[in-house]
């Protein structure tokens, strides 16, 4: 490191380190690129938890006729609805928002309006999706 | 150069080059995760009555038994290349960091072994 270099380092320029949690929830605005973005994560990341839950499930629907209907007494609590519709949910963002991803790959919507429309599409259909299967899950058709 | 990655002699243990393999991956088992997703939800949405008899039905064959697990496996590696990405956003310890990858990977690979039990349950 050159002398001209370690003097500029003493006088204490500012640093910019990672911006933390508290800034982006308070100072900054957050754009529907970025909801998307932070609940892709957060979705794929709560899915990744309730594995076992969702293994269990499809377990107890093939295995045998009887455990099917253990498993039809399982999806019949409101509670086990709530938190599934929550996973559908989950599925369905994560899915749409993979598709965007992939389409962006594709250098498809890049610029900075196509990316917040297709991005605000994104919490749209995800939403849509979940309403379409929570009716079928509460069996209104 | 080469006295300094003398691992082998092709290896070389940085660059951004490593990271386009699991890029890949992740995208590829999205788009088998996409085929099989709309497959089940067309099932799910165009049922009109449940029965264990349907369901089982199309578990029963061969072929969507073995286009369940390449999806579900698909799905593990996806899920480990989402994962660790998150330890290595925000974990910075790096023994704490290590030991939540390790169990992430035990967790999937119990994940991957009772499916395929369940998938040949019935």
């Amino acid at each position: 490191m050159s002398e001209a270099v370690k003097e500029a380092t003493k006088k204490g320029r500012p640093e910019f380190r990672n911006i933390h949690i508290t800034d982006i929830t308070t100072k900054y605005k957050m754009p529907p690129s970025a909801i998307v973005s932070i609940l892709h994560r957060i979705s794929g990341f709560g899915i990744f938890l309730m594995l076992p839950f969702l293994l269990y499930l499809l377990q107890e629907s093939l295995r045998s006729e009887i455990s099917y209907y253990h498993f039809g007494g399982i999806v019949d609590n409101a509670f086990t609805k709530i938190i599934l519709l929550g996973l559908i949910w989950a599925y369905a963002h994560h899915f749409t928002a993979g598709v965007r991803h992939l389409f962006m790959d594709n250098h498809m919507a890049l610029d900075k309006d196509a990316a917040q429309k297709t991005a605000r599409w994104v919490l749209v259909v995800s939403l849509v999706l979940t309403a379409l299967c929570g009716l079928k899950l509460f069996g209104v058709f | 150069m080469a006295s300094k990655n003398n691992i082998g002699q092709r290896r070389l243990v940085v660059g951004a080059h490593y990271g386009v393999k699991d890029w890949l991956a992740q995208r590829v088992t999205a788009i088998v995760m996409v085929i099989y997703t709309l497959i089940l939800l067309g099932t799910f949405l165009t049922a009109q009555n449940f029965t264990y008899e349907g369901w089982a039905a199309l578990f029963s064959r061969q072929w969507f038994k073995l286009f369940s697990l390449v999806t579900f496996l698909g799905l593990y590696y996806h899920v480990w290349v989402g994962v660790r990405d998150i330890w290595m956003d925000y974990v910075k310890n790096a023994g704490i960091k290590l030991a939540l990858q390790f169990a992430t990977v035990l967790w999937l690979l119990a994940c991957a072994a009772w499916t395929v039990q369940i998938l040949w349950s019935v």
